[in-house]
């Protein structure tokens, strides 16, 4: 992650051993208080947040591998490059673990973040504490990191039922899901600290010409080799693909060292870019 | 709780009568004591580090440098070409209710939003606990407890949750905090309703419950902006009450209010904002004295009546100041509104109403602006 550079209490940033570590300070610590507030809540709401964020991709999962898998075989038919050995199903699957936890960082870093910007107001009741700005992101990302992190878990564990995971490493899928949601949620925060008029009609503009094109067309449910070669290259620089590649070389014992570091700087890059943009309007909209 | 608040009726409420005496002696204080045998006992030993609020010639003053909590020289916002809050001056003493009085858009959010460091300073200077809002911002929150003027409880937490959750944003102890949002809720009369969703509760209950929020962390300093707007005569009174309890407690309390009947309840000192400046300053009594007559006569005539005419043939002699027309009546402030009545009738003028009344806030800001508070 990014490292806060700011110096001053203004920009929402702590201060080394400056005033603005008064109450418990720190980089962190405060902003665990928002993340507890989050799971407070999610006590009484988890079971919905099952059906969208794990039983929907997994269903998908066994329709896409097993009814679309079978028309396909084993390697691709008809011209599919599917690396050798394949089955169908365990290509997309990680390719969906991915693409889910793109959807879910995004989705989190929506709505929800309005509905506390304008609509429920929690961030100004918040930042009526000692709390800051960024103590706000802290919060936000660490819900966000415990719900990629429980999704994509039981993703992986799913795919272990299939006998998906080529080995131990697979479990290192899990950070680098995780990861993927992370190139988007800093993003989308930035752009819902901007909105100051009705965010649905942004939001699914993004919904539809940003995130579901990436979610078909970044090697999720085919390989990007198919794609006509100006927009293969497009593809390199998204930070699905990335984080599509980087999950499924994992999972499949497929990863080449860099070549998956390449990926994970690209997905590093995302993140922090989306870090500073997010940084700085959410406290562009709040302190004012 | 429902019986009408002992200081409810103007002639009970002033405190700067009471300019040399305690502040147990203040009629308003003991006005509320009534309240203190109900539920909000148990909280009176609540804070004690704020029970030592000066006794004495605790008076209309500004507070001098040492015992300020907030001091504010040439102070003002503006957003782009827009001045908000245009060079204003104030202090605000420990233990005192401190007021801002103003129509809508004279600037006193914007104010109590800088006090409150979530709002940067344009220019001028502005200490709020001996401390700089640009610089300890956090540390200046730490100790305040902000009522803001539009509700923002956590909607998706239980009432006790609300209180809860605000004690970890202040750090405060586990314990300590399940023990304070007990008293608080007690205090505010919502103990009943502790598992309750907060969407269900009427205005005045999450007027109640915010109020008890921001006094989890049991701050040094109380910012209320609007604390009763919106809310039915009975739930005001009932605010009043608690926010009185407060007081005589010793909290500092700063508030704005554009209610002339609320500044006077409960502000020791206020200051009269209208287009981002302060256009006068002192207690409820002293402003009435200084800007208006002691009562006032209010006529109304029939239609088709040339009241200039008519009221402009009466000699009042000394006895009128000023009078003022309004659309729908017009007012003579006096010395003696009787005497004023004697001398119409006496001319032969039968208005076909009139009543006599105090002089109140209302009358200075009407005196001051031209304009009336709430249009």
């Amino acid at each position: 992650m990014a490292v806060a550079t700011g110096p001053i209490d203004q920009r929402g940033i702590p201060t080394p051993g400056g005033g603005a570590s008064a109450g418990a300070g720190g980089l962190i610590g405060p902003g665990l208080r928002i993340l507890q507030r989050h799971l407070w809540v999610y006590r009484r709401t988890w079971r919905g947040s099952i059906f969208t964020s794990f039983l929907n991709p997994v269903l998908f999962m066994i329709a896409m591998g097993f009814g679309v898998g079978s028309l396909i075989g084993p390697g691709g038919g008809a011209g599919v490059v599917i690396p050798a050995g394949l089955t169908y199903l365990a290509f997309i699957a990680p390719g969906l673990m991915a693409g889910g936890a793109m959807q879910t960082a995004t989705f989190e870093s929506s709505f929800p973040i309005s509905a506390r910007i304008m609509w429920w107001r929690n961030y100004e009741a918040m930042l009526a504490t000692p709390l800051r700005t960024w103590d706000l992101l802290v919060g936000e990302f660490g819900w966000i990191g415990f719900r990629l992190l429980t999704t994509a878990t039981a993703f992986l564990i799913v795919m272990f039922i299939f006998g998906i995971p080529s080995g131990p490493l697979a479990i290192l899928a899990i950070p680098a899901a995780m990861l993927t949601g992370f190139a988007f949620s800093p993003i989308m925060i930035s752009i819902a600290a901007r909105i100051t008029g009705d965010p649905a009609a942004t939001y699914s503009m993004i919904f539809r010409f940003v995130i579901m094109p990436l979610f078909l067309f970044s090697g999720t449910f085919f390989p990007i080799e198919r794609l006509p070669e100006v927009l293969q290259v497009v593809a390199w620089v998204t930070p699905l693909y990335n984080g599509v590649a980087l999950t499924r070389d994992l999972v499949l014992g497929l990863a080449d060292p860099l070549i998956s570091l390449a990926h994970l700087a690209i997905l590093l890059v995302y993140a922090s870019i989306g870090l500073y943009l997010a940084r700085r309007n959410l406290y562009r909209r709040m302190v004012v | 709780m429902t019986s009408s608040f002992p200081g409810a009726a103007p002639e009970t409420v002033d405190p700067a009568a009471t300019e040399n005496g305690s502040s147990a002696a203040d009629p308003a204080a003991s006005a509320a004591d009534p309240a203190s045998q109900g539920p909000g006992t148990a909280s009176t030993d609540r804070a004690p580090g704020h029970a030592a609020a000066p006794s004495a010639a605790r008076g209309p003053a500004p507070p001098s440098d040492d015992d300020a909590l907030i001091r504010a020289r040439g102070l003002t916002k503006r957003f782009g070409d827009f001045t908000a809050v245009d060079g204003v001056d104030f202090d605000v003493a420990t233990g005192e209710a401190f007021g801002f009085l103003g129509p809508n858009g004279a600037g006193k959010t914007s104010t109590m939003r800088m006090i409150g460091c979530v709002s940067p300073v344009t220019e001028g200077s502005l200490r709020v606990l001996g401390l700089d809002p640009a610089t300890d911002g956090a540390r200046i929150r730490a100790q305040l407890g902000v009522v803001p003027q539009q509700d923002n409880l956590d909607t998706e937490l239980t009432v006790l949750e609300n209180l809860l959750i605000y004690a970890r944003y202040f750090e405060v102890p586990r314990a300590e905090a399940n023990r304070r949002a007990k008293e608080l809720l007690e205090f505010v009369q919502l103990a009943d309703r502790s598992d309750s969703q907060v969407e269900p509760l009427s205005g005045g209950m999450k007027r109640r419950l915010t109020i008890a929020r921001a006094l989890i962390a049991d701050p040094t300093l109380v910012l209320l902006d609007e604390p009763t707007t919106g809310l039915d005569p009975q739930a005001r009174h009932l605010l009043w009450e608690r926010l009185y309890q407060l007081k005589r407690q010793g909290s500092t309390l700063v508030l704005t209010t554009h209610y002339m009947d609320e500044a006077e309840q409960l502000c020791d000192r206020l200051v009269v904002m209208d287009n981002a400046k302060i256009v006068a300053e002192g207690s409820p009594r002293q402003l009435i004295d200084e800007h208006v007559s002691k009562e006032v006569l209010e006529l109304r005539f029939d239609d088709g009546v040339d009241v200039d005419a008519v009221i402009g043939g009466v000699d009042f002699g000394q006895l009128v100041e000023r009078t003022e027309q309004r659309p729908d009546r017009i007012l003579l402030y006096t010395a003696d509104g009787e005497a004023a009545v004697e001398r119409l009738h006496a001319a032969g003028v039968h208005p076909e109403s009139s009543l006599i009344r105090r002089a109140t806030l209302e009358d200075v800001f009407l005196r001051l602006t031209g304009r009336t508070l709430v249009d």
